[in-house]
């Protein structure tokens, strides 16, 4: 299984688009590019795996026990909680749409073409 | 173009790209075994130089802390984004609270669920506090922390005191807690710049024991500062949002 | 003095979050408002300017925390730059100073979170254009992207805004988390998030797979930022409904930045590993004179002035792209100073626009034929911008362009000269198009397209004025654009420019500054330097692409009174079905462009390494 997890990141970045370009609903392409994102907390959490290691915290093991990459952890983290707010800023725009045109629908809402 | 083709040429170019990707794979070293250099080295000298024994919050604030400052501000800038897009309109006006569904019969908030929102407001307070103020002994820090104090906030909206909630967390404060948040963050630095050292240099003293409260310098004060921001953040960006749904209608309401 | 570096990013930061905080007190005081968002700018301005001079000489690296590598591993970030980044991160400051002092009289009434994301979306672009650190250069890449997306939807009442602000975002988004997987990609094998460790590293073994479908991944968001083909659609939509002074910044920087982030990872990290110079030039080269020639042909058809003249990018980008893409030091001098022109030219041409929209209350081509015929100091300037948008000697982009074409032909590209005459003849015609019908009242006006007619018309909430005589912090920007147009063209700066391209385009010379603090007194980059100064030929394709311009202009303005066309339909009409099947404005369709766009250029690069 040395190559799964990151199969699994093509897959959820792949169900995530599929659910984009198929969506009649702006909320739901929103949720779904959430779901894109998904898979780059798998890819860089997958890539620093070390296997047998323990968490790097070492305020209740020694100090040289060997652990995971600290980096991705970090990177990862800041990355989830700034994707909540920008989720809401455009889901506030969907909520504009809904309350201002009735619809979600972002056929309906395309209003400039070629 | 039409919805059937747009799935094939979607499909088609999906498949290309996932056999492009997987073609490349092969290149990764497999899962679980990753040679570093960045990790183990970040390892081997974090405890020592930092006196953080939480090596992800060091990375975070101190290693790559300067990241970490243009991450704040992407929430502070999506917050202020979610602001703009549901302030009031031209031709809508405020209104009391009231349910929209008025065919159907609205239940009051449960007895229960108010009990219980209500107490756990205080501990979910101190828990989020204790996690923003831990960032250097384990796994907590300004983010976690900051998302926890806010879902405080929110559990006195679930227990159906929104304008309770209102009343405690108005815009004005939240926007200049966050404010406050996110510039003190910018500030360490520049403070440090002020000494003469490297922009988010940790000039505070680090403290004799690894992973006690004191310690660490500024890595404990930024996240400090980091979980207010994402607390006040959060808190604005939910009270927009129901400000938006209760409160705001169009026109004659 | 480098200090100057974290200076020039933690202020705009700082002040924005300081005009948030006391925002209750600021709600009353606009002029303090504007005054303070000005003077960050300017300063913001001349710290870069200063960067770019103080490093003529060698790079300079900055590290953040003061963790300086050891043994070669880096272990913090460092801002590493030379002047062709601190010149490009000086060019952003300088359209946003300009661009709030345009807003000073432009915006009746805003609220303090204009200001305050103006300054984040600088900090933002300075950061990108500064940092040697490749996820760092994604943080600044989506601080810009979260900054203009609010500033887009700033107007959420009309469609338009929701339709532009949400393509907008949900494509750039799609993008950054692309290239954010081609990061993991890359730091899984290679351990390492600075430019120069990455490019060190990789450079020592032969051509990857991996390093192949990294770089492709890490460049997606870059080419959507940077508007290619099929890359490109969300462009139009997000500039017909931003504000106005937002425009200026999107098609004078934002675009270019994107372009530059492609340039500096391919020629810090991925230039020697991937190997295969030529069909990697040959790829690239494709993808710019495709999008070149798309963007002028959609820019013809267009009567929406902000639209066309967001189509008039497209086209330039392509361009942009086409001379980072031959790969020798003078293309890439040659496109600096074309982007330098062009952020001039067409940051003048917008708040021109701006001035229009204030003063007339519209953009439609059509229906403002003849109308602003007393905005006379707008009238020249725009035909005069218009004029330097076609390449006219001695505008900077003239300038920039011959270059370009230099370095093509000398490599045995002759035929880029006649693409770029084409494409500037088609962007420069529209835009004369619209000086000689809107300011001059000339020939007659374009067929009345009703949809387009309300489109335009639903302008007229962003600004008001209608006023007897436009202010003049409105005038003086788009002057002072223009007249800088005008210098980058005269000033003599062959020699530095292409000095400073070298430098950029050494890998081995940046490794050693980066990781090892060395100072490298003569780089070398991979092609020869040649020759950056004005030619004949240059200076005939620049008077030959500007009367070009002028008679096509003439011929769209004037075609009904020709006896040949009298008694045929408009031309054009017949492709608008084909041009909205592409455009249409709907996401789904641009993700599913995207992703076929990635998948071909995959294939082609998995022949290429493979």
């Amino acid at each position: 299984m040395q190559v799964f997890p990151f199969i699994v990141v093509a897959w959820i970045a792949g169900v995530g688009l599929y659910g984009i370009v198929t969506s009649r609903n702006l909320i739901h392409q929103i949720v779904c590019l959430i779901v894109v994102q998904s898979s780059t907390y798998v890819l860089l959490l997958g890539v620093g795996y070390v296997t047998g290691a323990v968490a790097p915290y070492y305020y209740d093991v020694p100090v040289r026990t060997p652990a995971v990459d600290p980096v991705v952890q970090a990177l990862a983290l800041t990355d989830v909680v700034v994707e909540a707010a920008v989720t809401a800023l455009l889901l506030s725009v969907a909520i504009q749409a809904h309350k201002r045109f009735g619809t979600l629908d972002p056929h309906e809402l395309a209003e400039f073409k070629g | 173009m039409r919805p059937a083709l747009r799935r094939w040429v979607f499909l088609a170019g999906a498949a290309g790209l996932v056999a492009f990707y997987l073609w490349g794979l092969s290149g990764l070293p497999g899962f679980g075994n990753y040679p570093g250099p960045y990790g183990p080295a970040i390892l081997r000298i974090a405890v020592a130089q930092t006196h953080a024994t939480g090596v992800v919050s060091a990375v975070n604030f101190e290693y790559r802390g300067f990241d970490t400052v243009g991450e704040e501000f992407i929430l502070f800038t999506a917050a202020a984004g979610t602001a703009i897009v549901l302030r009031m309109l031209r031709g809508e006006r405020e209104r009391p609270p009231a349910d929209e569904a008025r065919d159907r019969d609205v239940p009051p908030t449960s007895g229960a669920v108010r009990t219980v929102a209500l107490m756990f407001t205080g501990p979910v307070v101190v828990a989020g506090w204790w996690l923003a103020s831990h960032a250097q002994a384990n796994p907590s820090g300004g983010f976690q922390g900051g998302v926890v104090l806010a879902t405080a906030f929110i559990l006195i909206y679930l227990a159906g005191e929104f304008l309770t909630f209102r009343r405690l967390s108005p815009t004005a404060i939240a926007d200049a807690v966050e404010a406050a948040g996110a510039g003190g963050f910018a500030a360490i630095g520049l403070a440090a710049v002020c000494l003469g050292l490297p922009y988010l240099d940790n000039f505070l003293p680090l403290g004799q024991i690894p992973g006690a409260v004191s310690s660490s310098g500024t890595i404990a004060l930024i996240s400090f500062f980091v979980g207010l921001e994402v607390a006040a953040a959060f808190i604005l960006i939910v009270s927009e949002l129901l400000e938006q749904t209760l409160l705001i209608r169009h026109g004659g309401g | 003095m480098d200090q100057l570096f974290a200076l020039s990013v933690a202020v705009p930061l700082l002040v924005a979050a300081a005009l948030v905080g006391v925002k209750p007190l600021l709600s009353g005081r606009r002029r303090t408002l504007d005054a303070l968002a000005i003077l960050t700018a300017a300063s913001v301005a001349a710290m870069l300017l200063v960067i770019m001079i103080r490093t003529d000489g060698g790079d300079r690296v900055y590290w953040f925390a003061g963790f300086r590598p050891f043994h070669g591993i880096v272990i913090g970030i460092d801002f590493a730059a030379g002047p062709l980044s601190a010149g490009l991160a000086a060019l952003a400051a300088v359209l946003v100073t300009a661009v709030m002092i345009f807003s000073w009289r432009y915006f009746r009434q805003v609220a303090t979170y204009y200001h305050a994301l103006m300054l984040t979306f600088l900090a933002g672009m300075t950061g990108f254009c500064l940092t040697g650190d490749i996820f760092d250069l994604f943080v600044w890449f989506e601080l810009m992207g979260v900054s203009a997306y609010a500033l887009t939807a700033y107007r959420p009442e009309e469609r338009g805004p929701i339709q532009g602000a949400l393509n907008f975002a949900i494509t750039n988004s799609v993008g950054a988390y692309l290239s954010l997987s081609g990061i993991g990609l890359i730091y899984g094998r290679t351990g390492a998030l600075n430019m120069a460790q990455i490019g060190a590293y990789i450079s020592r073994h032969p051509p990857d797979r991996l390093v192949a479908v990294a770089f492709l991944l890490i460049i997606a968001g870059l080419l959507v930022k940077g508007a290619i083909v099929p890359f490109h659609f969300w462009l139009a939509d997000a500039h017909a409904v931003a504000p106005t002074p937002l425009c200026v910044l999107f098609s004078g920087v934002m675009v270019e930045l994107g372009l530059y982030g492609i340039a500096r990872v391919y020629w810090s990290m991925f230039g020697s590993a991937l190997g295969h110079r030529a069909a990697i030039s040959h790829l690239f080269l494709a993808l710019g004179v495709a999008t070149a020639v798309a963007g002028a042909l959609f820019c013809f058809r267009e009567r929406h002035i902000k639209r066309l003249l967001a189509f008039s990018t497209i086209s330039h980008a392509g361009m942009f792209l086409a001379g980072i893409a031959l790969l020798t030091p003078l293309g890439l001098a040659g496109t600096a100073v074309y982007v330098a022109g062009h952020a001039m030219v067409k940051g003048a041409l917008f708040l021109c626009a701006g001035i229009v929209l204030h003063r007339l209350g519209s953009v439609n081509e059509t229906w403002l034929h003849g109308r602003g015929r007393h905005l006379r100091i707008t009238g020249v300037l725009f035909t005069l911008a218009g004029l330097g948008l076609a390449d006219l000697p001695p505008f900077g982009t003239f300038l920039g362009k011959g270059w370009i074409e230099d370095t093509g032909s000398a490599h045995g590209m002759p035929w880029l000269t006649p693409v770029f005459i084409l494409c500037a003849i088609l962007v420069g015609g529209a835009v004369l198009r619209v000086a000689g019908g809107v300011f001059y009242g000339l020939g007659d006006p374009p067929a009345e397209d009703r949809r387009m007619a309300q489109e335009a018309a639903e302008e007229t909430s962003e600004t008001d004025g209608g006023g007897q005589r436009t202010p003049l912090s409105m005038l003086i920007p788009p002057a002072v654009l223009a007249a800088l147009a005008v210098a980058i063209g005269l000033t003599p700066l062959g020699p530095a420019v292409e000095a400073a391209a070298v430098r950029f385009q050494d890998q081995a010379a940046y490794d050693a500054t980066v990781l090892h603090g060395a100072h490298v007194a003569h780089p070398v980059a991979p092609f020869p330097v040649e020759a950056a100064g004005v030619t004949v030929p240059d200076v005939v394709t620049g008077l030959v692409s500007a009367a070009g311009a002028l008679l096509l202009a003439c011929l769209a303005l004037y075609w009904r009174r020709l006896p040949a066309l009298r008694r045929g339909y408009e031309p054009g009409t017949g492709l608008t079905a084909l041009a909205e099947g592409f455009q249409s404005g709907v996401i789904n369709d641009y993700v599913t462009w995207m992703v076929l766009g990635l998948a071909c250029i995959g294939g082609v690069l998995a022949l290429i390494i493979g």
